[in-house]
């Protein structure tokens, strides 16, 4: 049993590892956007979309990180028509999200069909784990180097938003936008390039999906990760070092389900695979209720309004 | 989007009618029926898997003379089945609806089969019942778990005889489908086991790829698996370097160094009958089931990962599946140590169409 037992937790590391990345970029690019004082529920769409560019450039270039680029690409492109359309008058963002969150996925249907079929090149693990000499905890610590890119990302993320003067820009735009036009700041300008910036970044996450884990494109790639990842950004009280936890959180739980059934604990699996959604929901009851909780949302959201 | 969904619509709309009116007034008896045929699938159409193995048998129809071929790809399994349905049947004037997905039967199907009296509904799962369900509805379904057997004779003699599989949902067809590839591979080798992993959904990649990574950890040397777009899977294995096994569709192509062979559906001979039935203003049957001896099976050709010995007891299983060769014979024990078969059964046997349990060998729980 207790060999069991290392090998859940060694398939829960490897989860948190392999699933979690998506997760990462996706909430991340949702912070800066929310912290900008909008939101972009739309994100979705962008990891889908992220994912076919991705897949199709790998393919068609037969470079795998030309197509993580032009995933980005892709993403600012639908960040930057949310945040310009939100920036017209009586525009809610909520709305233009849903609406994005469509046309994002359609697009990537649309266009992606004749990608479906063909084998694009990947990309490359880096092999973390062949010193410890044990062939599961080895391919748990196979890890991509995208995921080290998050977790950079999200510690620089955390330090601009208190250290530099661009960081405390955006956070005084989501905060108070009186504030900040009485600084000669331009709240539009500010949120059109955090909501383009934080559309990059899904982008990518969806270039993960489709060129490392799962690693290959098709419709039902994403099944709602991009929904998901938003909602960590409420979970993690916009703060982009607990969204990398909050990522891997999930992405260790989402292993658990088949990880027990391969351990020999099948019974009840349905419970078991809607453990990170269990998760999610405790979490956001026990955290969201707090005084102290009230006061990480940024000011200007139009939820909070 | 939509706006062009709605001017085929109406363009398909005004030809109908156009062609009701050009029939009427003449009455001029008609040797044959024309088949306006409607199919709905439940994802893209390009899956390499359950959705293509369909959408590429119906392709073969569309050169036939006095067939069209309406589809609707990504109906989820919920009321908008039935508005697709019924919108082929009203609009297109589809006169026989080819439903594709486990769950679009009941209530969907079998609704609208009252509704519709005149048309033809055929759905792909062994569910229609003669005693309560409408007589212009019916089923047609390969036994699948044939190829599965097939597969497992393979793998058990392709490697060490320890398979994982990836199943969707514990439906009897899939628990079918396991226990048939266990017992194939227990036919050459007594030791082999599967070890099946539910993933609870029909499409999900990341939980099958995790399912995946999970059976080669414990141990698994060849992967097979029954979820609808197999794909992921089988690159998943192939990627950690153990052979595998396909279904539903060719995957070849996707696992170059340890693809065995694979499970495919020969939808067309199904599909070719039905039209022609209609053509000819006959009934079509109710119930067609099928496998190796009436040509609605294929194995997919063998690849690099199977060793000579298991091609050729593959082939000899193909065989004797086609001479009707029983699977489930003998005594056998579920994997709780209930016997659930105590004799010979028939390969169409209704019995095994409500199997709920797994055999005794396989390590997996159906709930």
């Amino acid at each position: 049993m207790d060999n069991a037992l290392v090998t859940v937790l060694i398939a829960m590391l490897g989860g948190a590892i392999r699933v979690s990345t998506p997760f990462m970029f996706v909430a991340l690019g949702e912070t800066l956007t929310e912290k900008s004082g909008r939101i972009n529920l739309g994100l979705e769409g962008n990891l889908v979309l992220g994912a076919m560019v991705a897949y199709a450039v790998s393919y068609l270039s037969g470079n795998a990180w030309l197509g993580v680029l032009a995933a980005g690409g892709s993403g600012i492109f639908l960040g930057a028509l949310h945040g310009y359309i939100c920036k017209l008058p009586r525009v809610n963002d909520i709305a233009v999200g849903i609406a994005m969150m469509s046309f994002g996925t359609g697009l990537a249907f649309f266009f992606g069909k004749p990608f479906i079929q063909p084998t694009a090149p990947r990309l490359d693990a880096i092999p973390l784990g062949d010193w410890t000499g044990n062939p599961a905890l080895a391919q748990a610590l196979q890890v991509n180097p995208l995921f080290f890119v998050g977790i950079a990302l999200a510690v620089f993320m955390f330090w601009a938003f208190r250290n530099t003067r661009w960081g405390l820009i955006v956070r005084m735009t989501g905060d108070s936008a009186a504030s900040a036009k009485a600084m000669g700041v331009s709240v539009d300008l500010v949120r059109f390039l955090a909501t383009a910036a934080g559309g990059f970044l899904a982008g990518i996450g969806g270039a993960f999906l489709s060129l490392y884990y799962p690693g290959s494109w098709n419709q039902g790639l994403s099944s709602g990760q991009g929904l998901m990842a938003v909602a960590l950004v409420i979970f993690a009280r916009w703060d982009p070092i607990k969204c990398i936890f909050a990522a891997l959180l999930f992405g260790a739980a989402g292993a658990l389900g088949p990880s027990l059934q391969s351990i020999g604990i099948s019974q009840g699996y349905y419970f078991f695979n809607a453990a990170p959604y269990i998760l999610t929901l405790i979490i956001m009851i026990i955290s969201a209720g707090s005084k102290a909780a009230a006061r990480d949302v940024p000011g200007e959201l139009s939820i909070t309004k | 989007m939509t706006l062009t969904a709605i001017s085929r619509r109406r363009l398909l709309k005004v030809g109908a009618a156009g062609l009701a009116a050009s029939a009427l007034p003449f009455g001029i008896a008609r040797a044959q029926t024309n088949v306006v045929l409607g199919i709905v699938y439940v994802g893209p159409k390009d899956d390499f898997g359950w959705n293509q193995a369909h959408a590429v048998s119906v392709e073969s129809l569309k050169a036939l003379p006095g067939i069209t071929v309406v589809e609707e790809e990504n109906v989820p399994e919920t009321d908008a089945v039935a508005k697709s349905m019924e919108s082929m049947i009203n609009l297109d004037g589809a006169n026989l609806i080819l439903a594709t997905s486990f769950g679009y039967y009941n209530p969907f199907v079998v609704e609208l089969a009252k509704k519709y009296p005149d048309v033809t509904f055929r759905h792909a799962a062994p569910l229609w019942n003669k005693d309560k369900d409408p007589a212009n509805a019916g089923s047609y379904f390969p036994y699948l778990n044939q190829a599965h057997y097939v597969n497992g004779v393979a793998a058990g003699l392709s490697s060490g005889g320890k398979i994982g599989f990836v199943a969707a949902k514990p439906i009897p067809s899939v628990l079918s489908n396991i226990n048939s590839a266990l017992l194939g591979a227990r036919s050459v080798n007594p030791n082999a086991t599967v070890q099946v992993i539910f993933t609870g959904e029909w499409s999900l990649p990341v939980r099958e790829a995790e399912a995946t990574n999970a059976l080669v950890d414990a141990g698994c040397e060849v992967i097979t698996c029954h979820v609808d777009s197999p794909k992921v899977v089988i690159e998943t294995a192939e990627g950690r370097g153990v052979k595998t096994a396909g279904h539903n569709a060719s995957q070849a192509p996707l696992a170059p160094k340890g693809f065995i062979t694979g499970a495919e559906y020969k939808w067309e001979t199904i599909y070719k009958s039905y039209a022609d039935d209609i053509a000819a203003g006959k009934t079509p049957p109710n119930f067609l089931v099928g496998g190796y001896n009436n040509d609605m099976l294929r194995t997919t050709p063998y690849g690099a990962g199977a060793t000579p010995e298991a091609i050729a007891a593959a082939d000899a299983a193909i065989a004797a599946l086609v001479a009707g060769a029983p699977i489930y014979k003998g005594t056998l024990k579920d994997n709780a140590g209930n016997v659930v078969v105590d004799k010979d059964y028939d390969n169409y046997d209704p019995y095994l169409d409500g199997m709920t349990w797994l055999l005794e060998g396989v390590q997996g729980s159906i709930t």
